[in-house]
């Protein structure tokens, strides 16, 4: 072993096959005992299918988000404080303001690349609760949240409900006019709470509202304490995907005992990267042209001043809409109030749909009296029931979210406020109703049609020589039809194709 | 690397021939493909180039987001493209094994818990109990300083305001309102003198002067007095969830929440008669003093604001 290398081929000899790198891998498996373990990895199957990347976007958004966030960490100022605004945008100046306000408006000004930080910031937020969303839809409706995988929809669902959250902080934070509005909102939802509700909301504030606390709190939340538990829950995702592995359409050769796909080394490895590129490059994009939160226009929070129109980020939007239709049920009695019209549509509401949501796989199993293991997804078609209930809550929300503007679609189609408010009432419970047994009938229907979902071939007729008309199908478009191989383990070896005689080689090596 | 003296089974590694059609390209051209992955690395690698430019000579912020934004977007086509048409196309194969372990493994696993653990608490039933003990007062003493710390109790700060006997109505700028100041139909936003620079009164004390008519007006029973000259106040405070009341609708006589579009008629005592409001606008008595100067009879009869349970 410990030969003296003297010439320059001979150290390389002493180096093996692999050279340096193959070198240094020996010497970290010497330590760690990766070498199996990191080719188990390098091996791990992702099957192929363009909806198993709509996580991936999620995870990419918040990639960018924490590197955006880093960014702007830098410059943000959390604190209440008022200075007298002297930047460079000009409507403002000798404005009284916040140092949260006048330093969100300075980095976005003053800071180079400080404005596309901000905006990529926003938007990426923006997209991350959004393909959260599309991704969970995607994960319940294939069914990927049975048994093994339920843990994983419990844990998902709780980082909807955390990036939601941090999603509110975060746009809390500039303390402009509109945020400002929210925050109020935020604190009577928070005094609704019957029994607690004034004390919760005192403790959080530190006192009445609005105080000088909140916008630090809600700071350290947003950077730190919601985005490590994120991490933290992210990771714990991550692991158990590999750990259960994926799974996936069935399909030829695929069973419940296999997964078939791309290798994580380096097919997957590339696409994915590539991936989060092209998501951080459509944000970048978005950040450059598409201008989001302008608080220089909305101007700083003054807790007597309201702007028109306004509306929270999309995802705080069912909670506005239901805010707004909900009928002025205040209770009274014994000498206290329980203010049902915002305890009911703000809390209740959405912890009975979030709490549907965490119990779902609990509830299947129970009315199904399925409790195999399911690795093989479902086509949305064949769950009928399953498909309907989904499209159900997705159409409450969907009706909810347009419910938080009903002024603006009364000033757009000139109808009156009125007529648009009893019209969300009713199809709050209307639209939901019908989509149940309508998205029935389709998955139904659906599955008596052969080819459903496949493009329909044209009908190619002839005439025989006694005059006889025969329309036969042409075939099947290229596109349509699968040309897939029989699928192979990933080869631990690759052999020149003029040494080996037979298809496949085989070696036997000491383990 | 010395020899371990280990048993070491042999076991069969498979390999692939290089001609293997899954280990070929998927792509049926794969010369172009390799062509339109350079010519988007090139460009993206340009990109960069130029946002380092547009960087240095701090160029408008669009165009630094649009050369990074290209240049990812094309480096990720590209290295996209790379891994799904040029890469072994396969399909590969990697066997699902059962997670669950043997009933053996389940039974010592649950046993070492149960037996090994529970043997231990039977033992010492009373230490058991007071660790238990110990740790339940913790938790909930911990609590303290996270919870109480936090802020001051609310106790009846939710129940008043800062107007008082005789407090002068002041604008934000603090200019006190005189009875000759507002037209009919006009609106200003109020404080108590004083308070008008500060947090507190802002958000609880801002009260809005409406000028209904020249005489005095009387919005409900009991009120007779409360509005001199046509002069009516009510908290800006929205009774749903706290907005400012801040649109005025003239015509109607009526005011509107923008957030969630409560309406509350001002010539009856600011009643809600659209949206989620619960409660009227609390009205705030004025009386004009000998000077001309609005001045508050005291302060509100109720609290002010969005419901609460100690509210009655």
């Amino acid at each position: 072993m410990s030969n003296l290398a003297t010439t320059r081929r001979e150290k390389k000899a002493n180096l093996g096959p692999y050279g340096k790198l193959g070198h240094a891998l020996g010497e970290l498996d010497d330590r760690l005992g990766v070498a199996k373990g990191g080719r188990t990895f390098l091996d791990k199957i992702f099957p192929d299918h363009w909806s198993f990347m709509l996580g991936e976007i999620a995870l990419y958004s918040f990639v960018i988000l924490l590197a955006t966030g880093v960014f702007l960490t830098l410059y943000y100022v959390p604190s209440q404080a008022l200075v007298t605004y002297h930047g460079s945008y000009l409507p403002l100046d000798g404005q009284r303001v916040t140092q949260a306000f006048a330093s969100t408006v300075d980095l976005s000004f003053k800071v180079r690349a400080g404005l596309l930080m901000r905006q990529m910031h926003h938007w990426a937020c923006d997209i991350f609760v959004g393909a959260i969303v599309v991704h969970m839809a995607r994960v319940f409706f294939t069914g990927a949240f049975r048994k093994p995988r339920e843990l994983n929809w419990t844990i998902g669902t709780t980082l909807l409900i955390l990036a939601i959250v941090n999603g509110f902080l975060g746009y809390s934070l500039p303390d402009d006019l509109v945020s400002g509005t929210g925050i109020r909102i935020a604190y009577s939802i928070i005094l609704s709470v019957p029994v607690v509700g004034t004390y919760l909301g005192f403790w959080v504030f530190g006192g009445n509202f609005p105080g000088t606390a909140i916008i630090p709190r809600f700071f350290i939340l947003h950077v730190l304490i919601v985005p490590a538990i994120i991490v933290t829950l992210v990771t714990v995702h991550m692991v158990l995907l590999v750990r259960q592995k994926h799974t996936q359409f069935p399909g030829e050769g695929r069973t419940e005992k296999n997964v078939v796909g791309a290798p994580m080394f380096p097919v997957f490895m590339a696409k994915t990267t590539g991936f989060l590129f092209i998501v951080s490059g459509f944000t970048a994009l978005l950040g450059a042209f598409a201008q989001i939160n302008p608080i220089w226009q909305f101007g700083p929070y003054d807790a007597a001043r309201i702007s028109y129109a306004v509306q929270p980020d999309w995802y705080m939007g069912f909670l506005d809409g239901a805010l707004r239709i909900f009928p002025a049920w205040s209770f009274h009695s014994f000498g206290h109030t329980i203010p049902l019209e915002v305890t009911i549509p703000a809390v209740i509401l959405p912890g009975l749909i979030f709490n549907l949501v965490f119990a779902w796989p609990a509830l299947e199993r129970k009315f199904t009296g399925d409790h195999e293991m399911h690795n093989l997804l479902d086509r949305p078609i064949n769950r009928p029931k399953r498909t309907a209930a989904g499209a159900a809550v997705f159409a409450l929300l969907a009706i909810l979210f347009i419910a938080s503007s009903t002024d603006v679609i009364a000033n757009f189609f000139h109808l009156s406020l009125n007529t648009v408010l009893w019209a969300m009432r009713f199809l709050t419970f209307i639209v939901p109703i019908v989509t149940y047994p309508v998205t029935y009938k389709i998955c139904k229907e659906l599955q008596g049609v052969a080819n459903a979902g496949k493009r329909k071939t044209a009908n190619v007729v002839t005439r025989t020589s006694d005059g006889e008309y025969q329309a036969t199908p042409s075939p099947a478009y290229v596109d349509d039809v699968s040309h897939e191989l029989e699928p192979t383990p990933v080869p631990a070896f690759i052999t020149p194709s003029e040494v080996a005689s037979d298809e496949r080689g085989v070696r036997t090596v000491d383990r | 690397m010395t020899d371990s003296h280990e048993q070491r089974t042999p076991v069969a590694l498979t390999g692939l021939r290089e001609d293997d059609p899954r280990l070929q390209p998927a792509a049926r051209h794969p010369e172009t493909v390799e062509r339109v992955i350079a010519i988007s690395f090139v460009l993206g690698l340009m990109l960069f180039l130029l946002f380092g430019y547009c960087f240095i000579v701090n160029a408008k912020a669009w165009t630094l987001g649009a050369t990074l934004g290209g240049g990812l977007s094309l480096l990720g086509f590209g290295l996209v493209a790379w891994g799904k048409y040029l890469m072994p196309r396969g399909p590969f194969v990697e066997e699902r094994h059962t997670l669950a372990n043997t009933k053996a493994d389940r039974d010592a696993f649950a046993a070492a818990i149960v037996e090994r653990g529970g043997g231990v608490i039977k033992r010492r039933k009373m230490l058991g109990g007071l660790l238990g003990g110990g740790l339940g007062v913790f938790s909930v003493v911990a609590l303290f300083p996270l919870l109480r710390s936090l802020g001051p109790m609310p106790k009846g700060t939710l129940f008043h305001t800062d107007w008082r006997k005789g407090s002068y109505a002041v604008d934000q700028t603090g200019r006190r309102i005189h009875q000759d100041d507002l037209t009919i139909g006009s609106i200003v936003t109020v404080f108590p003198e004083g308070t008008q620079d500060t947090d507190r009164g802002q958000a609880v004390d801002q009260t809005v002067i409406i000028r209904l008519s020249n005489e005095d007006f009387v919005t409900q029973k009991g009120r007779e007095n409360w509005a001199p000259m046509g002069y009516v106040a009510y908290s800006k405070l929205c009774t749903h969830l706290g907005c400012p009341v801040g649109l005025y609708e003239q015509q109607l006589e009526l005011l509107v929440c923008p957030c969630h579009q409560s309406m509350f008629d001002v010539t009856n005592g600011a009643i809600p008669n659209f949206g989620p409001a619960p409660r009227p606008l609390p009205q705030l008595p004025l009386y004009i003093d000998a000077s001309g100067y609005l001045r508050a009879q005291r302060d509100y009869d109720q609290p002010v604001g969005p419901g609460f349970w100690e509210r009655s």
